[in-house]
């Protein structure tokens, strides 16, 4: 038997996922890769591959795999239940998994995207780099029950600490933000930042997380303003006519026409928060340029 | 030229002219640490791994350089396959007052540049369109543009990667037997990157 796992079961979304493609933005095409990238570098280093080795994306558990060979699996993010052949275990530390068996996922009781790491990684087509599902390019599809996943070659024995403590995902989040490029197309934003708290809008996917609540006002001389497309980074918030922010997470187009109004980084955060999470921004101060 | 920061690590570089966004593209590009040069209309946004001093990087390297000239660097050329059947050939002929023989001549005969990427991956800006040709979008954006559909708006003309909605005014499309402008199985997965000279060849 080749070594491989075959998915028996999706949940809402599964995804493969390394760390992405970057340098590839010039071409229209993003970076890609895990929202949550602590959580798939250390599923990866439980089971024994190097960090960067291609995972599973989970939204909200419900995935379920069998082993086509005895192999080490582990499973991050945040806390989940997790059965091996019908035998309850931990997220959080390598599991053995003996050819033929199911290793399950239930779902996490917060947080929203669990990684699953499997001894050799998931050998799928590279493409550009990087073996990522890109959602808005196309590239790769979401995983199908039947999908035959091939696997590498294990790097090095997993991880011998018998569990690693899961992050706790918050129903409300404090994110540090630096203002620029486009702050200037906008009232005060010190002051707005201060007095705004929006929510996490169920529209939200890898493209972006979308917030609900109050409009970010733009200055009257920027009012209804048409800004030429430029380029954008991941974790842009851009302002949309709308006034609604968006932050761009792993999967954003390359450029955008809106302008933005600042760049968070606090990213493997911001991929566990659930629709409804509270989110409100903290105004990084910098040194000017 | 004005530099304004995005987050700790990455500068957008505001500019003049698609001259000087090439001429920002060519030295930005060339730097070691870069990770990302994403030219457009006006800007160039250059990124670069956590840490390094982005804004102090790009200031060092755009000190003193003359942006007013177009960098000469060698480029290929890619010939595109055309077929000149698109809806909107009569609209883009009457307002440039003239036939749609001479739209299809005008637009297959200039030579074209790769401005810049983005709005799908594999969607390249090419300048270089005849006068007459720079026309408005469509005042009602289609839901759907076939995939290989050939446009002009403003300065621009492009080919659509892959269906999407879109307004651009649709002169043709790639002949059968072009090779697509996007395919992330194929090296290069992009046709078309900025720099490269393109032209348009009528086949009917």
């Amino acid at each position: 038997m080749t070594r491989a796992v075959t998915v028996v079961a999706t949940g809402p979304l599964a995804l493969i996922e390394d760390l992405g493609r970057p340098g590839n933005a010039h071409l229209g095409v993003p970076p890609s890769g895990a929202l949550d990238q602590p959580s798939l570098r250390l599923a990866n280093r439980l089971v024994g591959n190097h960090e960067g080795a291609a995972g599973i994306e989970s939204v909200l558990g419900g995935l379920a795999l069998r082993a086509e060979v005895s192999c080490t699996v582990a499973v991050t993010g945040p806390s989940v239940p997790v059965t091996v052949a019908g035998r309850g275990c931990d997220s959080h530390t390598p599991l053995h998994v003996g050819a033929g068996e199911i290793v399950a996922i239930g779902s996490p009781r917060a947080g929203l995207r669990c990684y699953v790491a499997v001894s050799g990684g998931f050998a799928v087509p590279v493409r550009l780099g990087s073996r990522s599902t890109d959602v808005l390019s196309g590239i790769g599809a979401p995983l199908k029950v039947g999908d035959v996943l091939p696997l590498g070659v294990p790097a090095g024995p997993p991880m011998g600490e018998d569990a690693v403590p899961p992050p706790s995902p918050a129903d409300q989040l404090t994110i540090p933000i630096r203002l620029g490029p486009r702050e200037d197309w906008f009232a005060d934003p010190v002051a707005q930042f201060a007095r705004l708290t929006w929510a996490v809008s169920p529209e939200s996917n890898r493209v972006g997380l979308r917030l609900l609540g109050e409009p970010l006002a733009r200055v009257p001389e920027f009012a209804g303003r048409e800004l030429a497309s430029e380029g954008v980074v991941t974790g842009a918030v851009q302002v949309p006519a709308s006034g609604r922010p968006v932050i761009f997470l792993a999967d954003h187009p390359t450029t955008g026409g809106y302008p933005v109004i600042g760049v968070v980084d606090r990213l493997a955060e911001l991929a566990q928060a659930r629709p409804g999470t509270r989110i409100r921004f903290r105004v990084v101060q910098q040194s000017s340029c | 030229m004005r530099l304004r920061r995005c987050g700790a690590d990455a500068v957008l570089v505001e500019l003049d002219s698609l001259t000087e966004v090439a001429a920002a593209r060519a030295v930005l590009s060339g730097l070691p640490d870069v990770v990302d040069v994403v030219p457009a209309a006006r800007t160039v946004l250059a990124s670069f791994p956590a840490g390094v001093g982005a804004i102090r990087l790009v200031r060092a390297a755009l000190e003193g350089v003359d942006l007013s000239v177009a960098p000469a660097v060698e480029s290929r050329t890619v010939i595109i396959p055309a077929v000149y059947d698109g809806p909107d050939l009569e609209l883009v002929a009457t307002t440039a007052g003239t036939t749609v023989d001479d739209v299809v001549a005008m637009h297959s005969e200039a030579d074209y540049t790769v401005a810049f990427c983005g709005f799908s991956p594999g969607f390249a800006y090419l300048t270089g369109l005849p006068e007459p040709l720079r026309q408005a979008r469509l005042d009602t954006p289609r839901t759907r543009v076939p995939v290989g559909s050939i446009g002009v708006a403003g300065e621009f003309t492009g080919v659509y990667p892959r269906a999407s909605p879109g307004g651009w005014r649709l002169l043709g499309r790639l002949a059968d037997d072009a090779e697509p402008l996007f395919d992330p199985d194929r090296t290069p997965a992009a046709l078309l990157t900025p720099g490269d000279r393109v032209r348009f060849e009528a086949s009917r």
